[in-house]
């Protein structure tokens, strides 16, 4: 609303300078606005401190010793996070493949045409109702379904392509597939909503032109649409990332929480946010700081997977600026 | 503009409403306590929670001005906040060692109040219960030697049952646990390998297996898992309706975990006067070879003497009435003379 509009409201009704009252409410609002920002900004870096502080005495000890070695054991004090960083990144990466697979094709099916826009509406708000179910009844749906459904065939790969290391162990429960397989779904809602704002928002002039030019729909789908919106999808997909990062608990329950380091899609591992959930309770001295390192370099992985993908995102965007507007 | 005014100062009344509210809410609870009401709170062990939790409830229902909230968060928790004087009383699997206690001022008094024992589940298709394990087979299954189910050592111990082709898979806990500590404790007592290797800890580094979140979680995990075994609280098999494995004891008997066999099992130490006793590998014919106390940490000097003397009174009630519902709770009641000997001890605690 511009100040003419104001200004010429009021004279219709009974024009008057705001009261003191109305500033006071005016610069209150203003001031809290400014406050708020700030104190969730001093949050985040607060958080960081105190993890910083309490993973300090265990940075002094282990060094980096920490993130390249692969034990555990709290009884004879040696500490290794090595699988669990493995694991974060693995299970992460094979879920966002997932997610995006399924994700950016749920969003083309529903912004180009392809339903009576009614029925587009439903199937939106069923998808990004995924977002609401709890972690832990993700987890307790991969334990009950999904592993036992993935057994079958995962043992029937083992067998028969054993020597392809993706394959290399069976699948005995938990397992490095079953996680990530819950993962890419729970990161599916993220995913499919923000595509979808994106490819919405491609100007329809565009899709015009290209019909014009002769594509078909496919052409225009995958040659104009899809292209055009690479910025806000590439957006979900880190968003995606960093939210299959930081996922605890359906991952402590489906990944097998052990210290292994192995590429085997069926070998049980463990990710650096299960290993805090599953150790913290019952730590105490040593093992509390060691933990805090282990989050203070989850949330390094965090922050760099966030700076990259902001990084990549400027330059898309420099690239298809010129389309978009 | 003149709307945007309006919603905010609407915004103030219905937040001022809810203010006072909530402070007349306050007001109001405040005002009922009683004076003579006591409340007594505790956190520690979660193995022991179900029957901690019945026998606080019974015992409210008969004294209603005593009331006992007991968080079950884990042993090292409830030892952390028994030394941060957060908490009325604490409980532990593993017993306090002395450096832990010479931390809380005026000293712990460690009671014993219930026994249980831990018990090896197992998921093999077409198997019988009480499968029988003999000592060799179980250490080897959680190292990673005994890799397949019919492995000649189990099918020597059980002539007569066709064993499938199947993969081990240990399930074993992942979060740090007081049950982790006592299996290992065993696993050491009965195998050199164990001790050399893995050792014993509330949690250790395990040579294989699948870890799992919680009592509840490997009772989850072995059900879903054909092949699979895991150690678990007796309580939990009960509910979950999980094949048990009869255990080879010290005297070499395969002994199915039952009460009476817990019971001889704890029959076969004298508990001395700190009232910590392990029970690595119990001796006797009949004795169940996993068994553990579980004990209630208890300050040995209280500020108020009206907390003393209802957790006194909570103690003894326990002691008695309370230990005839253990066996059907899935635990192993004191035997007698044991509790003769820790309801004697609770007079070590003054006011």
């Amino acid at each position: 609303m511009s100040r003419h509009d104001v200004v010429a409201a009021d004279r219709e009704t009974i024009s008057k300078p705001p009261t003191r009252f109305d500033q006071f409410v005016d610069r209150t609002f203003r001031g809290s606005t400014v406050a708020f920002a700030w104190l969730t900004i001093l949050l985040v870096v607060l958080i960081v401190l105190q993890i910083a502080e309490k993973a300090l005495p265990a940075v002094r000890h282990y060094g980096f010793s920490l993130i390249t070695s692969t034990t555990w054991d709290s009884n004879r004090g040696q500490y290794g996070i090595l699988p669990e960083i493995w694991g974060t990144l693995y299970s992460s990466i094979l879920g966002l493949m997932i997610g995006t697979a399924f994700g950016v094709a749920i969003a083309i099916f529903l912004s180009q045409d392809f339903l009576p826009p009614k029925v587009e509406l439903v199937c939106k708000n069923i998808i990004e109702l995924l977002a609401a179910i709890p972690s832990v009844v993700y987890g307790l749906w991969g334990i009950f379904v999904v592993i036992p459904l993935l057994r079958p065939p995962a043992n029937w790969l083992h067998e028969h392509l054993g020597q392809i290391p993706l394959f290399g162990t069976a699948l005995s429960g938990p397992g490095m597939l079953p996680a990530a397989l819950v993962l890419g779904i729970m990161i599916l809602p993220t995913i499919s909503a923000i595509s979808r704002d994106a490819l919405v928002s491609v100007p329809h002039k565009l899709k015009e032109a290209a019909l014009g030019l002769g594509a078909t729909r496919w052409e225009t789908i995958l040659g104009v649409v899809v292209p055009t919106a690479s910025t806000g999808i590439f957006g979900s997909m880190v968003l995606g990332f960093g939210r299959a990062l930081g996922e605890t608990m359906a991952l402590a329950m489906l990944v097998g929480n052990s210290n292994e380091l192995s590429v085997s899609l069926f070998s049980p591992g463990n990710t650096l946010a299960a290993l805090l959930a599953n150790h913290f309770p019952e730590a105490g001295g040593a093992e509390v700081q060691v933990l805090m390192y282990a989050a203070l370099v989850l949330l390094v992985i965090t922050l760099l997977v966030n700076c990259l993908g902001a990084a990549i995102l400027t330059k898309a965007s420099a690239r298809f600026s010129g389309i978009t507007k | 503009m003149y709307f945007c005014h309006r919603s905010v100062r609407c915004w103030m009344a219905i937040t001022s409403l809810i203010v006072v509210a909530i402070a007349g809410c306050n007001a109001a609870n405040s005002s009922t306590g009683g004076a003579k009401h006591v409340k007594l709170s505790g956190a520690g062990a979660s193995f022991p929670f179900p029957l901690y939790d019945r026998w606080f409830s019974d015992y409210r229902q008969l004294h209603p001005d005593i009331s006992i909230n007991y968080q079950g968060i884990g042993s090292g928790g409830g030892i952390t906040q028994l030394t941060n004087r957060t908490v009325d009383f604490a409980a532990s699997d593993a017993a306090m060692t002395d450096e832990e206690i010479s931390k809380v001022k005026g000293g712990v008094q460690l009671l014993p109040m219930t026994a249980g024992s831990i018990v090896l589940g197992y998921n093999v298709p077409d198997a019988p219960a009480g499968l029988r394990l003999p000592r060799d087979a179980y250490v080897g299954m959680f190292l990673g030697k005994v890799t397949k189910w019919n492995d000649p050592l189990i099918a020597k111990a059980n002539p007569g049952v066709t064993l499938p082709d199947l993969a081990v898979t240990a399930v074993r806990r992942a979060d740090s646990s007081g049950t982790t500590f006592v299996f290992t404790q065993h696993l050491a007592a009965i195998s050199d390998d164990w001790k050399q290797g893995p050792g014993v800890g509330k949690s250790v580094d395990w040579p294989v297996g699948i870890g799992a979140k919680k009592n509840d979680g490997i009772a989850a995990t072995i059900k879903q898992t054909p092949g699979a075994i895991g150690y678990l609280e007796y309580g939990f098999v009960k509910q979950a309706q999980i094949p048990v494995a009869s255990l080879e004891n010290k005297d070499g008997e395969f002994i199915t975990p039952t009460t009476a066999a817990g019971r001889a099992a704890l029959a076969s130490a004298a508990l001395p006067e700190n009232l910590i006793v392990w029970l690595p590998d119990p001796p006797g014919k009949d004795s169940y070879p996993i068994v553990t106390y579980t004990w209630l940490l208890c300050y040995k000097q209280y500020d108020d003497p009206a907390v003393a003397k209802a957790l006194k009174d909570v103690i003894r009630y326990a002691l008695t009435d309370g230990q005839k519902i253990s066996a059907e709770m899935g635990y192993i009641p004191l035997p007698e003379a044991v509790a003769k000997q820790v309801a004697a001890a609770v007079g070590n605690i003054k006011p």
